[in-house]
C-alpha cells in the first residue's frame, strides 16, 4: 500500500512498506519496527496505523470514561523520586496523611457526582503498617465503592515493611476491600533510567512481579508508562515490550496510559516538556504495539482538552477518568480541569458516543 | 496511506487535491461534514508540503492595540467597549510611541496596529500615529487597520478608500491586517455584528489596497453561530476574491473565544473544529500562500500540530495582545523564540523568521 516517503535515511521504503502491512493485516511488530516507525515514521503514518487499529479492536463508535476521584492518602514518602512534584520527604513538617472523616467526605461528594471508584495512591510512608492500609481499605469499602488503589510501588513497599510475600500482601488487601490495582509507578520499566532518576523505587522486575501476582489472584489493572525524561526511544519500547510480555501471559491489563512527564516543580525543571506532537506519535505507536492491550487512555490532565479530544484519532478510545480530584499533576504546574459534561462535548464533538464506565469496562447505564 | 483516505469517503478529493484542482463549494461542505481528520488532515498536509515545503514560518512582532473604544460592539467580541464603559482606553501618540520606544532593544520587525471603530478620534489621529511610530522606529513594517477601520477612515477623511489608503501609506502603513472579514454572510453580520462593514464592503477595501501594491491578510471567525455553508461561502468569495488582485499573503482562522462576550453561553472551540478549519483552509483557498496556526488563539500545542495539518505559519512571539486574552484566550501572552524554534523542529519542520511580507530574515 501507499504512504508517506519517510524523510529521514536509513530505512528504505520497502521496510516501512512491510511494517505498515504487516500492521494493517493484524500481525505484532517487532520492538526493532517499533523503533524504526518512532524515529523515522511520519505523524500519518502512526496516526492512521493507530486508527485503523482502535477501530478494529472498537468497531462501535464509542469513547468510553470513568467518573472517579482520585485520592491521595499521604503526600509523605521515603522514595524522592527526581521527577515528582507531589510528595515530602518524612523529615519535612508539611506533610500530612488523610483522616478518616476526610476520606469520607470525599468519598461521599465522589457518590454523590455518580462517581463509581475512588483511585486511591500515595507516598511510600515510612512506618505504617500494613494493617493501617486494610483498615482504610474496610473504612472506603464501607461506602460500596469500587477501590482502584495502590500502585506496585506501594504495594512492593508494604511487603518490604511487613516482611511478608507480595502475594500475601496481595491477598490480604483484597479482602480488606482492594479491587484493582493502578498502574502508577511503571514511569520506565528500564533499570537504567529507574536507578537515575527514581532510584528508592521498585524495580522493573519488581513492578512487573507485582501486577503479575495481581492478574494471577485474578485483580485487573491497568499500566502506565511516563516518557519525555531522561530514557531513549529505545527505552520506551522497551517498557512496551515489558507490558506486552506479561499481557501474552496474564491478560490483566484492562488499559494501557502513556502521558507525558511534566517537569514544573521537580529536580528534573530544567528538561523540556514533551511537545504535543511528540505525545501523539507516542500514543499512537503504544496502539501499534499493544497488540493484546484493549484500552488505550487519552491523557486529557496533561494535553489539555484539544489534544486530548485529537488523541481519539491516533490510537485513544477511552478518555480516562473525570479526575473530580487529581493532586500529582497539578502540583507539576499543569492545570487543566475538565468536568463530565465537557468531556461527553468533546466526545461527541468528534462523532462518538461517549459512555460512562467503570474499571473493568463494563457500561454504566 | 491513500486507501484510508478512500476509506472516510474523501476519495475523489484526494485525487483532486493530488492534480491540484480546485475543490468546489460542495468538496468543501463534505470536508467540514467529515470527522475523519486524519484523511482531511492528511491532503492539506500534501498541500502545504507542495506550497511552502518544510519551512515553518513565524516572525517577531509587536502589537499595539490603541484603543477599545468601539461603535460597533460586535456580539463575539469582548474587547470592545463604550466610550463610557470604566475599561474603556485610548493612548495618545505620545503613549504609542513609547510603547515603541520600550522595546527598541529587540529584534522587533512588524508592528500590528489594530482598534475598534472610535467615535471621535479625528483623521489626523491616525496619521500622526503612523508617523509616529516610523519616527521612534523608522525601519519597522507597520500592519496597521484591519479593513474595518480603513472604510472608518476613509469617511472620517471624506476620501475614497483609494486615497486614503494612499495617505496612510505615506504616512507609514506596510499592510494590513486580516481581521474584521468574521463570516462574510449577511446573515452573520446580522446577528451579530449588524454595525459593521459589510462583507461585500471589507472585501472591496481589501481589494483596492491590493491594487495600490499593499498587501493583506484575511481571516474567518469560527465557531460561533454560522453554518458549515456559510463558511464555505466565506472561503470562496476570498478565494475569488484572490483571484482577481492576488494581494492576499495568508489566511487565518480565527477561533471563536466566548468569555466575556455576549454570546458567552456559546462552546468554546474543540481540536477537531480547529484543526478542521486550518486544513479545510488550506484544501480551498489554493492561490493562498500561507495559512497560519495562531497559538494565541489556539494554543501552542495545538499550532505545532497544525503545522501537520496545512498550516506554515505559526505568528510570532506576540506580546501585548489584549483582543483574545479579554475573551479569556488561555495562551495569551507571549512565548519565547526559543521555544517556537523548538515547537518547530519538534513538528519535523524548519523554523524559518521572516519579515510581514515573508522575506526570510533568517533560517534557524
Amino acid at each position: 500500500m501507499d504512504f508517506v516517503t519517510p524523510k529521514k535515511s536509513g530505512i528504505d521504503f520497502m521496510d516501512m512498506q512491510q511494517i505498515n502491512d504487516k500492521v494493517l493485516a493484524g500481525g505484532r511488530i517487532s520492538s526493532a519496527e517499533a523503533l524504526i516507525l518512532l524515529e523515522q515514521g511520519d505523524l500519518y503514518q502512526l496516526g492512521f496505523l493507530a486508527d485503523a487499529i482502535r477501530k478494529r479492536k472498537h468497531p462501535e463508535p464509542m469513547v468510553t470514561y470513568v467518573v472517579d476521584r482520585n485520592i491521595n492518602y499521604t503526600d509523605i514518602c521515603v522514595s524522592a523520586c527526581k521527577f515528582c512534584a507531589f510528595f515530602k520527604a518524612p523529615e519535612d513538617a508539611s506533610g500530612s496523611i488523610l483522616t478518616n472523616d476526610e476520606l469520607g467526605r470525599k468519598i461521599e461528594e465522589t457518590l454523590a457526582l455518580g462517581g463509581t471508584q475512588i483511585l486511591l495512591q500515595g507516598g511510600l510512608h515510612p512506618d505504617k503498617p500494613l494493617e493501617f492500609y486494610e483498615e482504610m481499605l474496610r473504612f472506603i469499602k464501607s461506602y460500596g465503592i469500587h477501590i482502584h488503589g495502590f500502585s506496585p510501588p506501594e504495594v512492593y513497599h508494604f511487603a518490604q515493611l511487613s516482611g511478608l510475600p507480595i502475594k500475601d500482601v496481595l491477598i490480604r488487601l483484597q479482602k480488606a476491600g482492594l479491587d484493582s490495582i493502578p498502574g502508577g509507578g511503571a514511569e520506565i520499566l528500564n533499570d537504567r533510567v529507574r536507578s537515575e532518576t527514581a532510584p528508592r523505587k521498585c524495580t522493573a522486575d519488581q513492578w512487573l512481579g507485582v501486577m503479575e501476582e495481581a492478574h494471577n489472584l485474578g485483580m485487573r489493572t491497568t499500566a502506565t508508562m511516563m516518557f519525555g525524561h531522561i530514557e531513549t526511544l529505545a527505552e520506551r519500547i522497551e517498557h512496551l515490550s515489558r507490558v506486552r510480555e506479561l499481557q501474552d501471559k496474564t491478560g490483566g491489563f484492562t488499559a494501557f496510559i502513556p502521558w507525558p512527564f511534566q517537569p514544573d516543580n521537580t529536580v528534573l525543571a530544567h528538561l523540556a516538556k514533551t511537545t504535543a506532537f511528540a505525545y501523539l506519535k507516542m500514543l499512537a505507536l503504544s496502539r501499534i504495539f499493544l497488540d493484546n492491550v484493549d484500552n488505550i487512555q487519552a491523557s486529557w490532565v496533561t494535553q489539555g482538552p484539544k489534544i486530548a479530544q485529537l488523541s481519539l484519532s491516533f490510537g485513544a478510545n477511552d478518555f480516562g477518568s473525570t479526575m473530580i480530584e487529581e493532586n500529582v499533576v497539578a502540583a507539576a504546574g499543569v492545570g487543566f480541569r475538565l468536568s463530565e459534561a465537557e468531556i461527553r462535548k468533546l466526545v461527541e464533538g468528534a462523532g462518538y458516543t461517549p459512555c460512562q464506565r467503570t474499571m473493568d469496562y463494563t457500561l454504566v447505564s | 496511506m491513500e486507501s484510508m483516505v478512500a476509506r472516510a469517503g474523501l476519495g475523489d478529493i484526494l485525487e483532486k487535491v493530488k492534480a491540484g484542482e480546485r475543490l468546489t463549494f460542495d468538496d468543501g461542505v463534505r470536508l467540514y461534514q467529515s470527522n475523519d481528520i486524519l484523511a482531511i488532515g492528511y491532503m492539506a498536509n500534501l498541500v502545504r508540503e507542495r506550497l511552502n515545503g518544510d519551512n515553518a514560518y513565524y516572525i517577531y512582532n509587536q502589537h499595539v492595540n490603541y484603543s477599545n473604544i468601539c461603535t460597533n460592539l460586535c456580539k463575539f467580541c469582548a474587547f470592545g467597549k463604550d466610550k463610557d464603559s470604566a475599561q474603556a482606553y485610548e493612548m495618545n501618540i505620545e503613549q504609542v510611541k513609547a510603547k515603541i520606544r520600550e522595546r527598541l532593544d529587540e529584534p522587533i520587525s512588524e508592528v500590528h496596529v489594530v482598534g475598534g471603530i472610535h467615535p471621535d478620534l479625528p483623521y489626523s489621529y491616525y496619521l500622526d500615529m503612523l508617523r509616529g511610530i516610523k519616527e521612534v522606529r523608522p525601519e519597522i513594517h507597520i500592519q496597521g487597520f484591519t479593513c474595518v477601520e480603513i472604510a472608518h477612515l476613509a469617511e472620517l477623511a471624506g476620501k475614497s478608500v483609494a486615497d486614503t489608503l494612499e495617505e496612510l501609506v505615506a504616512a507609514g502603513l506596510g499592510s494590513i491586517p486580516g481581521g474584521g472579514a468574521e463570516v462574510f454572510s449577511p446573515r452573520i453580520r446580522q446577528i451579530t455584528c449588524e454595525k459593521k462593514l459589510s462583507g461585500e464592503g471589507w472585501l472591496e477595501v481589501a481589494k483596492t489596497a491590493h491594487r495600490l501594491g499593499l498587501k493583506s491578510n484575511a481571516t474567518m471567525l469560527y465557531g460561533h453561530i454560522e453554518t458549515i455553508e456559510e463558511r464555505v461561502e466565506h472561503l470562496e468569495m476570498l478565494r475569488n476574491a484572490q483571484d482577481e488582485t492576488n494581494g492576499f499573503l495568508t489566511f487565518i482562522p480565527l477561533a471563536f473565544h466566548p468569555k466575556n462576550t455576549e454570546l458567552a453561553d456559546l462552546s468554546k472551540t474543540t481540536g477537531l473544529d480547529d484543526l478542521k478549519n486550518i486544513a479545510v483552509s488550506r484544501l480551498f483557498l489554493d492561490n493562498f500562500p500561507h495559512i497560519k496556526g495562531y497559538w494565541v488563539m489556539i494554543g501552542p500545542k495545538l499550532a505545532q500540530v497544525a503545522l501537520s495539518f496545512g498550516a506554515d505559519d505559526m505568528d510570532g512571539t506576540v506580546k501585548e495582545e489584549l483582543i483574545t486574552k479579554m475573551a479569556g484566550g488561555e495562551t495569551s501572552g507571549a512565548m519565547a523564540d526559543t521555544e517556537l524554534i523548538r515547537l518547530i523542529r519538534e513538528a519535523g519542520r524548519k523554523p524559518v523568521l521572516r519579515d510581514t511580507l515573508y522575506n526570510v530574515i533568517e533560517e534557524k
